[in-house]
């Protein structure tokens, strides 16, 4: 979330679309509740009618997997309607900057597109062609009126202009009287002075598309003027209390801690690899906040290597892993890698990919292919027991399984980070029960026996030996230690803007962290919230800030530097004074003297930097001010994203698995770049008539991820006892089916056994002439329990194939058959 | 005072948080149920069931609405039940907070007829005629908590404390509805003390969401069976 949970209660127009808040992040409804109290609009946009639709305004029906095709028409209509913010649009936005002669878009490509006949990815653009054009200091050029033909204003007019209410209607099955209220509606909050929000979740990511159905939205949000306003901002609803958390301390294998890039193959040295991550900005106007990456991945390095590390040895840089250049060692890359014995161990950590996977029956023929797995988990799972699971034969299987029992999260202290960034800190309930262990003490034990084995030696052996493992006291995993760890020390004595500190001191904030070895911290984004003053994250203060938002800077602490909403700076005018005079988020209030600003001082939110506003009182521009984007290399918020995989403006492209035979919107049926599996588990069937109905995933209230907490809960079994697949009255007729009686769903790939649940809550979609029928099963069950073993999962039907920016599997939208038992 | 539940059902989302509330406060039992092809379940109360959200899909002039209506015992002021079993050690209310209490007692009453007098369906029994039904957590409550139901509940739809704020409540509630949902009203305010805020017509949450006409309020059948309860009584001892 850019905003965070209690934010939402500021909003004047709430659009969920692509997440069920109300089921899946029941608390959150407290919030978009208080909202519509206070006259807010709801609208909600889902394949079917869900808990959430029940408490919107208005709610419209879509197609899985043409997201981008709804938004698209959102953004012609706010352009056509000049209902975007032209201030913002023209000051903080990249519109205005003119994109270099080399970018095109052409039948469905952009320019410098590559086939990759070998996979998994479909194909590759050459970025280097939607460069924008520098003047003669190597600033972007820009024309803020917005007219140049090829501003990215224009640009964008010229990609949306397709995206006519008809086209889009024929894509989506929306009807066109749905699409007009709802962008009607939702483009008002261009208005100065409102903010629209978007609360998303797997509905959106998890599609060949996902990482531009997000894009979308965000131009969306650029051009109304929403992003950094109370109430409004791109949020996204995290499916796990900790994800954020884990993903802020590099869950994924494309980055390490505070979201720095993992080194490659051809980062041949420290100073290499800095050269190559750390962007470069000619404009005096933009913070360029990456400048400071040096700083960061240093005082990683001497985090994780302590003395061991110093210059001489590049901070033990060559110690850590490099990635292939080009490669991609994503869950989807380990699991295919499994399947053709390419891996002999594996560690299921807090996972069950036997049934969380997409292509799930890939996943547990991969595992029987392995000399080991270790599973980490509360209790055993169908990943623990696949060798004995349906279809299995455990004789002809050599995997060797070991069970290591964790404790569950209450009986354990630590800090989990929200979806809203905040980092909270939890005391220990109730003591682990029996021979389970903290997560913690399980890593600090491996660590410690791995250490011990290569003390005497071993193949590339140092950077283990060399390895920092300091964090027991008395003999058990002291997770304050690691909370200080992540934060930082100085490891010497220094003198830092005018201020002395102490070798072994915390630092107060990464605004402090250095590039020469002096600091140290494992996460340069959580510097700031273990200081001298304490434990930050377990701050429990009650009181809100001077702008009364809901803020509660005192209650936890949240990345970065207790920031509640990012992108601040935009929430005010180039004077510094807020869009929005009520619900504002931050204000300047510096001295003023003739007509200019003499002092700083912004008052309400940490402010994305403390600089001056670009203007002063008497409209006259300053030197010494930044763009507020400062995450950005040229300081203003990318409507054009050059940086990524698949194109730098979002397009339709259909899910790898779809009901029609034409892309009404370009030749192209598929993402061009979609990672696309290919082993021989991994069939694929689009407009197949064995397979003719569209089918989706999905969670309930009552159950968690694969059900391995809930399943077992016998109140929640009781209300959702058994998978269900969840379809119209119509598709039911055409079928015979009965309403509660168990019938077959597969796909391509796998089938399983579930009970009909026939409801007004699911339509027909009519795309033009074209009637498509969806259906909808939860993910949440496998065979191990309950114990009739009939209830399986999902994740049997939905294909290993995924975006080509993050990899996520697409199992929002694929194609499969649903016929009686 | 009595105390009173006002239960928003316009603000319900229907998690069915209170439902589980419900059981795990009371430490009862789950039903073994299966997918009948609703998300609605179990089926029905029952006597290991004191709450359930019923769920119900309606459609009007193309437009949909998906009703949630966490049922549970109204807590009469008067309540039929209790005027119906004239047994004091069987079926009471609680003076102070106008909880209307079963207890284990309630064997040695004719359970059918018990649950005929309620207007509203709520009291179910065990198979040795035991009859069961929501509390109002009147431990709970008499030591200062809010019923269970109530405690978990995140939208603001289930609410608990005396009459005249819960009554103050749900009329400010039912103004504010009103503004978009014309039909909205409360239900049987003045004779329980579980008011239901409702936006759509009775019958289309659940069957029993008002009082059942001629069950309501003391009839001159149940007049008459009090009169004859002596008689019948001595009976079912001598049996």
């Amino acid at each position: 979330m850019t905003n965070h949970w209690i934010d939402i209660k500021n909003s004047d127009c709430i659009l969920i679309m692509g997440s069920n808040a109300a089921e899946n992040h029941p608390i959150s409804f407290k919030y978009v509740t208080e909202a519509m109290e206070k006259g807010a609009t709801l609208i909600n946009v889902d394949p079917r009618f869900t808990r959430t639709s029940s408490k919107a305004d208005i709610y419209a029906s879509l197609r899985s997997g043409s997201d981008i095709a709804f938004l698209g028409g959102m953004i012609k209509y706010i352009l056509d309607n000049k209902r975007y913010s032209e201030e913002y649009v023209a000051l903080y936005t990249n519109a205005p900057f003119i994109v270099g002669k080399k970018y095109g878009f052409k039948n469905g490509l952009f320019s410098g597109y590559e086939k990759m006949p070998e996979g998994p990815s479909l194909g590759k653009y050459d970025k280097s062609q939607w460069a924008f054009d520098m003047d003669k200091n190597g600033v972007p050029k820009m024309d803020r009126k917005l007219k140049h033909k090829r501003s990215v204003f224009q640009l964008l007019k010229k990609h949306y202009s397709r995206y006519d209410f008809k086209t889009v209607s024929m894509i989506t099955g929306t009807p066109e009287a749905d699409l007009k209220r709802i962008y009607d509606t939702y483009s008002a909050t261009g208005e100065r002075g409102k903010a629209g929000t978007i609360m998303y979740a797997m509905g959106w990511t998890q599609h060949t598309t996902g990482t531009q159905n997000i894009r979308t939205m965000a131009i969306i949000q650029l051009l109304l003027g929403n992003m950094g306003m109370a109430g409004g901002g791109v949020n996204a609803l995290r499916g796990e209390s900790n994800v954020q958390g884990s993903t802020d301390h590099c869950l994924l294998w494309h980055i390490w801690p505070g979201y720095l890039k993992t080194a490659r193959a051809s980062n041949t040295s420290l100073a290499a690899y800095n050269e190559k991550w750390t962007p470069v900005s000619k404009d005096p106007l933009s913070a360029n906040w990456w400048q400071n990456y040096p700083k960061y991945s240093v005082s990683m390095l001497k985090s994780f290597f302590g003395e061991k590390a110093n210059a001489a040895n590049e901070f033990g840089y060559q110690w850590l892993p490099k990635v292939d250049d080009g490669a991609v060692y994503s869950w989807f890359d380990i699991f295919d890698a499994m399947y053709k014995e390419k891996m002999k161990g594996f560690f299921a950590w807090g996972m069950n990919p036997a049934c969380s996977g997409a292509n799930a029956g890939k996943n547990r023929t991969a595992m029987g292919k392995l000399d080991w797995m270790v599973n980490v988990n509360l209790f055993d799972n169908e990943t623990g027991s696949f060798w004995k699971g349906p279809g299995m034969n455990p004789a002809s299987i050599k995997t060797e399984v070991f069970m290591l029992p964790a404790c569950v999260s209450v009986e354990k202290e630590g800090s989990i980070t929200n979806s809203g960034r905040w980092m909270q800190w939890r005391y220990q309930g109730p003591k682990p029960l029996g021979n389970s262990r903290p997560d913690g003490d399980i890593i600090l034990a491996l660590g410690e026996k791995i250490k011990e084995l290569y003390r005497d030696g071993g193949v590339f052996h140092e950077p283990i030996v060399n390895l920092k493992w300091d964090y027991e006291t008395g003999g058990a995993y002291d997770p304050h230690k690691v909370a200080k760890e992540i934060n930082g020390y100085f490891v010497k004595d220094v003198t830092i803007k005018g201020k002395n500190f102490k070798k072994g001191t915390l630092v107060p904030s990464f605004a402090f962290l250095q590039a020469d070895g002096s600091t140290s911290s494992g996460n340069w984004l959580y510097c700031n919230s273990y200081t001298e003053k304490g434990n930050m994250a377990a701050r429990r203060g009650q009181k809100d800030a001077v702008n009364n938002i809901g803020l509660y800077p005192e209650f936890a602490w949240c990345w970065p530097v207790n920031r509640r909403i990012i992108y601040n700076r935009a929430s005010v005018d180039a004077k510094g004074v807020p869009w929005d005079r009520k619900d504002w988020v931050v204000y300047f209030k510096g001295e003023e003297k003739d007509g200019k600003y003499v002092s700083r001082k912004w008052l309400g939110d940490v402010p994305d930097g403390g600089w001056y506003p670009l203007q002063n009182p008497d409209g006259s521009w300053r030197d010494d001010a930044k763009h507020p984007f400062i995450m950005r290399k040229h300081g203003h918020a990318q409507i054009f994203g050059p940086g990524r995989a698949d194109g730098p403006f979002p397009e339709h492209y259909e899910p790898l698995e779809c009901p029609v035979e034409k892309n009404y919107l370009n030749p192209q049926m598929v993402n061009p770049t979609a990672a696309v599996y290919s082993s021989d588990a991994d069939a694929h069937a689009t407009c197949d008539p064995r397979f003719p109905y569209v089918g989706t995933t999905y969670r309930v209230s009552e159950h968690w991820q694969t059900g391995l907490m809930t399943r077992t809960q016998s109140w929640l079994m009781e209300m959702q006892p058994q998978v269900f697949v969840e379809m119209s009255e119509e598709l039911a007729r055409l079928k015979g089916i009965q309403n509660g009686e168990r019938v077959n769903v597969s796909s391509a790939r796998g089938q399983l056994e579930c009970s009909a649940i026939v409801t007004k809550r699911f339509k027909p979609f009519k795309m033009g002439d074209l009637v498509v029928h969806q259906v909808g099963i939860p993910w949440h069950y496998g065979w191990r329990w309950p114990s009739t073993g009939k209830e399986e999962s999902a994740n049997l039907l939905t294909p290993a194939a995924g975006d080509p920016n993050t990899r996520i599997p697409e199992t929002k939208a694929f194609m499969v058959n649903v016929t009686k038992l | 005072m009595s105390k009173v539940f006002f239960i928003d059902t316009t603000r319900c989302t229907g998690c069915r948080g209170c439902q589980v509330a419900c059981k795990q406060w009371h430490d009862l039992p789950a039903e073994a149920t299966q997918n009948r092809g609703t998300f609605e379940n179990p089926p029905d109360l029952s006597f290991s069931t004191y709450k359930l959200v019923r769920m119900r899909e309606m459609e009007t002039n193309g437009k949909l609405k998906w009703l949630f209506f966490p049922e549970q015992c109204r807590h009469c002021i008067d309540p039929p039940c209790l005027e119906t079993a004239g047994d004091e050690e069987a079926i009471y209310q609680d003076e102070k907070t106008g909880a209307v209490i079963f207890t284990a007692n309630t064997k040695n009453l004719f359970a059918d007829e018990i649950i005929e007098s309620c207007p509203y369906n709520i009291p179910r029994k065990a198979a040795d005629g035991t009859l069961a039904k929501c509390d109002m957590c009147n431990d709970r409550v008499t030591n200062g908590l809010l019923p269970a139901c109530v405690q978990t509940c995140h939208t603001g739809s289930m609410n608990f404390g005396d009459r005249e704020q819960m009554t103050a409540l749900a009329e400010q509630r039912l103004a504010q509805v009103r503004k978009k949902q014309k039909n909205a009203s409360l239900v049987d305010a003045d004779s329980v003390n579980v008011i239901y805020l409702i936006a759509e017509a009775p019958f289309d949450y659940h069957e029993f969401v008002t009082a059942s006409a001629g069950a309501h309020g003391v009839t001159r059948h149940m007049a008459l069976r009090k009169m004859v309860r002596p008689f019948t009584r001595a009976l079912r001892q001598l049996a």
